[in-house]
């Protein structure tokens, strides 16, 4: 048992070795074009993103259509942080990504309140007014520039940091996988598959839905500072919903509930536009296919089928050691 | 002094006097049975127990603890744990964790150690596995511990309810028609181990069945609803002899 524990430890240390290398030298050597190399930072963030989305969404069992919010509120204050601080570049920057996720947990915490109150679509309704809000709020500030953006962010983190992106990004997902494992992430799954007996059994539902609000906040407010710094300009317009959406499409493609499976969708549909940029007027239409798809299959047969062959074979292997 | 005291209870839905002037007193180690016919109001003076609904008038006392106007998890952690008519488990989640969702407030460690996994998480989980285990092994379910709770079979996740429930290691349980759905063999078991359960944990139990050969079999003492009032208290068997209780159930 506790074998088996360490080897899948070692495997996803291994493969996390070998993404880096692979990353660092295709950056080194030249051996993408300049275009993929403006992928590499989005690719993170957007890993970043859905992992810490998967926490609400996956763990948590809520549907939230505001995500980009949090991220656009680490964005601008993080930006704001390093633009008007007079620090060197680098301390800025870490000030800046506290900051930024500091911000973006306090917007978790505001929108913790309606969350204590409200289920299912009528939490989606709410928080997708919550990111209109915040968007509009962005769109008038003077401070953030208005509808015409905060330019001139320094660019600390593009490719060239490759190696500060990737660690923040396995830090995130490491934290997110640790909780979920622990003590306070079984009370989150417990409210997601049954609210009454949770409560029943003695757990606060209140405290662990704020909880995983606020900690994905957390992380979605630093992936926005990363972001800032990547594309160095920040409009308003860039959080709309449609970008939320695009989050819950990773996390729902990658099976709701699967870390892994959220980081493997959100590289593929960040990577898939570029690849296909012949039919990227299509591409909210394919999302919105693939979307209906995955739920017709997550009621159909086969996948129950799929599922009792996995559950058989699976007892058949605990039967085996025992 | 009795373990679990009500005097007066009673709740209104609108118009609808769902459970009126009801007493009752259980003894430390006591199986007590509630029965009576659909719409008596059965589920309602578990959920009145419990806190999901907050009575019209009334006192509950646990231990001698007025519990009425307290939170669901804070009845909990004052003693009561119940499971429920249509089961509710954490059906995505292992059998061992769902035990190990009911040890949530005495097993304890903070955020951080368990985003860090500091040394506290490993010993404290690993007590955890130990005591969660041990109370599968009670209701034979510890070769299920790795399997999800939804693919149990029915009678299993029966026992599995009530193994999370004891997690919670209440002074009172209450079983909300434990034998509902199962057939004569599985209510045998059934009853073996509900008396296993009082004997080894020395457990008071409020149970409500419709199964008459389990409450005659097991119950001390019984309390009869009918239409939210109480129709008959007592002994067993001089309650379920009671013609007032035979024409309730049969009729004429």
């Amino acid at each position: 048992m506790k074998h088996k524990k360490y080897q899948k430890l070692l495997i996803n240390v291994i493969i996390a070795v070998l993404i880096y290398a692979l990353v660092m030298m295709a950056i080194q050597f030249g051996w993408i074009g300049r275009q993929f190399l403006s992928m590499i930072v989005p690719v993170c963030t957007n890993v970043m993103l859905a992992v810490s989305l998967c926490l609400i969404v996956g763990f948590l069992g809520e549907l939230t259509l505001g995500h980009a919010a949090f991220m656009s509120v680490g964005a601008y204050s993080g930006a704001l942080v390093t633009l008007n601080v007079p620090l060197p570049s680098w301390l800025a920057l870490a000030l800046g990504l506290v900051i930024g996720g500091v911000t973006a947990a306090l917007a978790g915490v505001i929108i913790g309140v309606p969350v204590l109150r409200l289920r299912g679509d009528y939490l989606a309704i709410v928080t997708l007014g919550f990111g209109e809000i915040i968007k509009s709020i962005f769109n008038t500030l003077g401070i953030t520039g208005g509808a015409g953006g905060l330019s001139g962010i320094p660019m600390l983190t593009t490719y060239r940091n490759f190696t500060l992106v990737f660690i923040l990004m396995l830090i995130v997902i490491v934290v997110v996988a640790n909780l979920v494992n622990s003590r306070q992430g079984r009370a989150i799954c417990a409210i997601r598959d049954n609210y009454i007996a949770a409560e029943a059994a003695g757990i606060k539902i209140s405290k662990y839905k704020v909880m995983a609000f606020v900690i994905s906040a957390f992380f979605a407010g630093v992936a926005g500072v990363i972001y800032a710094h990547n594309i160095s300009i920040l409009k308003p317009g860039n959080f709309d919903y449609n970008q939320s959406i695009e989050f819950l499409v990773m996390v729902v493609l990658g099976g709701m509930g699967s870390i892994r499976g959220s980081i493997i969708a959100a590289v593929i549909l960040t990577l898939l536009p570029e690849v296909l940029r012949g039919v990227a007027d299509y591409r909210m239409l394919v999302y919105s296919i693939v979307l209906i798809a995955m739920m017709l299959f997550n009621n159909s047969a086969l996948k129950a089928k799929l599922v009792a062959r996995k559950n058989m074979r699976k007892s058949t292997e605990v039967s085996k050691e025992a | 002094m009795a373990l679990l005291e009500v005097r007066n209870l009673g709740i209104s839905f609108g118009g609808l006097r769902a459970v009126d002037s009801l007493d009752m007193s259980i003894e430390k180690g006591q199986l007590y049975g509630l029965i009576g016919p659909n719409g008596a109001g059965k589920t309602t003076v578990f959920n009145l127990l419990t806190g999901v609904y907050r009575p019209t008038e009334g006192i509950i006392r646990l231990d001698g603890e007025n519990i009425v106007g307290k939170k669901t998890v804070e009845i909990n952690k004052a003693g009561i744990a119940r499971t429920f008519q249509n089961i509710r488990l954490f059906k995505n989640m292992t059998v061992l964790d769902n035990v190990k969702a009911g040890l949530h407030n005495h097993y304890k460690y903070n955020l951080l150690t368990g985003i860090l996994r500091l040394p506290a998480y490993r010993r404290v989980e690993k007590a955890m596995d130990e005591h969660a285990m041990e109370l599968l092994g009670v209701f034979g379910l510890d070769g299920e511990a790795k399997n999800m709770a939804a693919n149990l079979p029915y009678g299993k996740q029966r026992k599995l309810e009530i193994a999370r429930a004891l997690a919670t290691d209440p002074k009172l349980l209450l079983l909300d028609e434990p034998a509902a759905g199962m057939n004569p063999n599985e209510t045998e078991e059934l009853m073996e181990t509900i008396r296993f359960v009082r004997e080894k944990f020395e457990m008071t139990i409020l149970l409500i069945e419709h199964d008459m050969k389990l409450v005659s079999g097991i119950c001390e003492a019984l309390t009869v609803l009918n239409f939210g009032t109480v129709l008959a208290q007592g002994n067993t068997s001089e309650v379920l002899g009671d013609p007032k209780v035979v024409k309730a159930y049969l009729g004429e």
